[in-house]
């Protein structure tokens, strides 16, 4: 069995652990500089604000709703993001850290403890140690928990905890779902599963398997029999999600020198930077992280992850890199055979309106021509034809943001203060 | 290694192999003077690990006024917070009550939960279904700068 488990409105909730006179009222937070709304807190989305709704629009609505407005604080949320991924990993050593809110839990071999409960237990537990609120969704199959924690997440009654455990939850859960809502469906292929009479993920698993390779390609038909209930997406297979690209590796054979994950993790952010550019976007934040093998008990376990929030979004791989490497640096430790480490970028923006900052000191113009220089040789002559030599300059970098809320986890001089 | 049996002249042990203390090999011993440190680094005493039982859930707050100085806790004290401690009577506990963090010891008594202060300047708060009211964490140490 799988879960995933996701945060509840994270960044908003975020701000609420800090200060708790935010509960039950309603929180918006801001993307760079302020531009739009990029997270809501439930009271918020009650009022109408919609996701990325320009600040400036909804302006007289925050004053007369006593709307509490922040910034983005992304050295914030990585941290808290860090907290919830590491008390889900206390829970099952299988993880997948998915986005900076969401991860996938493979739950196999626990078939002893009964699972419900012990979903109950990581929600309750992720809610007592970080004061992040999750919804856990349990399945067969990670589109199936995807399915399930949706359920867990609208339906109060469940208390942010759904199984779908037997042949008919799974038939009730898919009838009333949206099929454009499906995990690896998405949004462009609803129109067109409509005019065929699909419009539940239900209505899906009844078309024939041959029609959907054809019109769905194999992605398709593997969404399909994971709807099914049959396990198709493992954790380490996933594809590229929207709200975060992540390039992660098992290496063959341990690896204990640092020269050696460095080039790894160079090459991971390499590819995700390559990613970001295919998709016409910019990411805020680069996540690394580095594991020993869990399932070696007779060796010494280390696992350690670091979230880097960029000064200013960006998909250069030089810039990428750069940050990548100062990450794995600060987790690094000698010692210990690492099995596996990987690259995560998120808080990702489309490229379209960057907001540089005052003190910005890439040439941001440069980067992009060279950038498509490497693209176009790479993809004419290959992966790696044109490589960096993974190094940067230090440099100094400040962001605009009006309404940003204290380092609470990371700033001596931001720490919360207790009056006694 | 535990003692099992006295005689007047030998005491028996036993050994106790609960725990393993590994002691660095020295391979080919050199003459001149080796540096006594090279394998000591990782027995360095750690204080995070001392003070930080569960990081997930660990938090940090200074301290700002006091009603706490008979227990030792001074305005600009830093406080270690662990979250994931469930509350009980005589913890020293991070509340969040009426619009701000406070710390004092939680007393549970028959009447309800008070919250008392280290100084007789101040009164112990009763706590009543009209405050706002969280017990936001335990406060597992206190570090203060002389």
């Amino acid at each position: 069995m799988f879960a995933l488990a996701d945060c509840n409105n994270f960044y908003a909730s975020c701000e609420r652990v800090f200060n708790p006179s935010l509960v039950g009222r309603p929180v918006i937070v801001l993307s760079n500089n302020d531009g739009c709304v990029i997270a809501r807190s439930n009271e918020a989305k009650a009022l109408g604000i919609k996701m990325g709704e320009p600040t400036f629009k909804i302006k007289d609505l925050i004053e007369k709703n006593n709307v509490a407005v922040f910034s983005s604080n992304y050295t914030l949320y990585g941290d808290m993001s860090q907290r919830v991924m590491n008390t889900l990993a206390s829970f099952t050593p299988d993880v997948e850290i998915y986005s900076i809110d969401e991860a996938f839990l493979g739950l196999h071999g626990f078939n002893y403890v009964d699972l419900l409960d012990y979903a109950r237990k990581i929600r309750k537990t992720t809610m007592r140690n970080t004061g992040i609120p999750i919804s856990l969704g349990v399945a067969p199959t990670k589109t199936l928990a995807k399915v399930a924690n949706h359920i867990a997440k609208k339906q109060p009654q469940h208390q942010g905890v759904y199984m779908i455990a037997n042949e008919q939850q799974r038939v009730d859960a898919l009838k009333e779902f949206e099929i454009g809502e499906v995990w690896g469906i998405g949004r462009q292929y609803r129109k067109f599963l409509a005019r065929y009479g699909v419009n539940t993920a239900y209505d899906f698993t009844r078309m024939p398997a041959g029609w959907v390779k054809q019109h769905l390609s194999v992605v398709g038909l593997r969404t399909q029999r994971e709807l099914l209930g049959i396990p198709c997406i493992d954790l380490e297979h996933s594809a590229p999600p929207k709200k975060a690209i992540a390039t992660t590796r098992s290496f063959g054979e341990m690896q204990t020198d640092l020269g050696y994950l460095s080039e790894a993790v160079a090459s991971f952010a390499v590819s995700c930077a390559h990613k970001l550019r295919k998709q016409q976007s910019v990411a805020q934040v680069v996540m690394v992280f580095a594991h020993t093998n869990y399932f070696r008990d007779d060796l010494p376990q280390y696992s350690a992850s670091k979230t880097v929030v960029l000064p200013v979004p960006t998909s250069s791989t030089l810039e990428l890199v750069h940050f990548a490497l100062i990450g794995l640096k600060s987790i690094y430790k000698p010692g210990f055979r690492y099995k596996k480490a990987g690259v995560i970028v998120s808080g990702i923006s489309t490229n379209q309106h960057i907001q540089t900052s005052l003190f910005d000191s890439v040439d941001r113009e440069k980067h992009n021509r060279l950038m498509v220089v490497m693209d176009k040789l790479n993809d004419k002559y290959g992966r790696h034809t044109v490589k960096v030599a993974a190094q940067g300059a230090g440099r100094k970098w400040k962001l605009r943001q009006e309404r940003v809320s204290p380092m609470y986890t990371t700033r001596w001089d931001d720490i919360i203060t207790v009056k006694v | 290694m535990r003692l099992i049996k006295t005689t007047p002249e030998i005491d028996f042990f036993t050994a106790d192999t609960t725990y393993d203390l590994s002691l660095p090999l020295a391979e080919g011993i050199k003459a001149g003077f080796p540096s006594p440190a090279q394998d000591y680094i990782d027995l360095a005493f750690d204080l995070n690990k001392e003070l930080v039982k569960n990081p997930s859930s660990t938090f940090y707050g200074r301290v700002r006024g006091d009603s706490m100085v008979d227990e030792g806790i001074y305005d600009g004290d830093i406080l270690v917070i662990d979250k994931s401690l469930p509350p009980a009577d005589g913890h020293k506990a991070v509340c969040y009550i009426d619009g701000e963090f406070t710390l004092k010891t939680i007393r549970i008594k028959k009447d309800g939960i008070y919250l008392m202060p280290a100084n007789p300047a101040y009164k112990p708060i009763k706590v009543t279904e009209e405050n706002d009211f969280v017990v936001w964490g335990i406060v597992t140490y206190v570090i203060h700068k002389f």
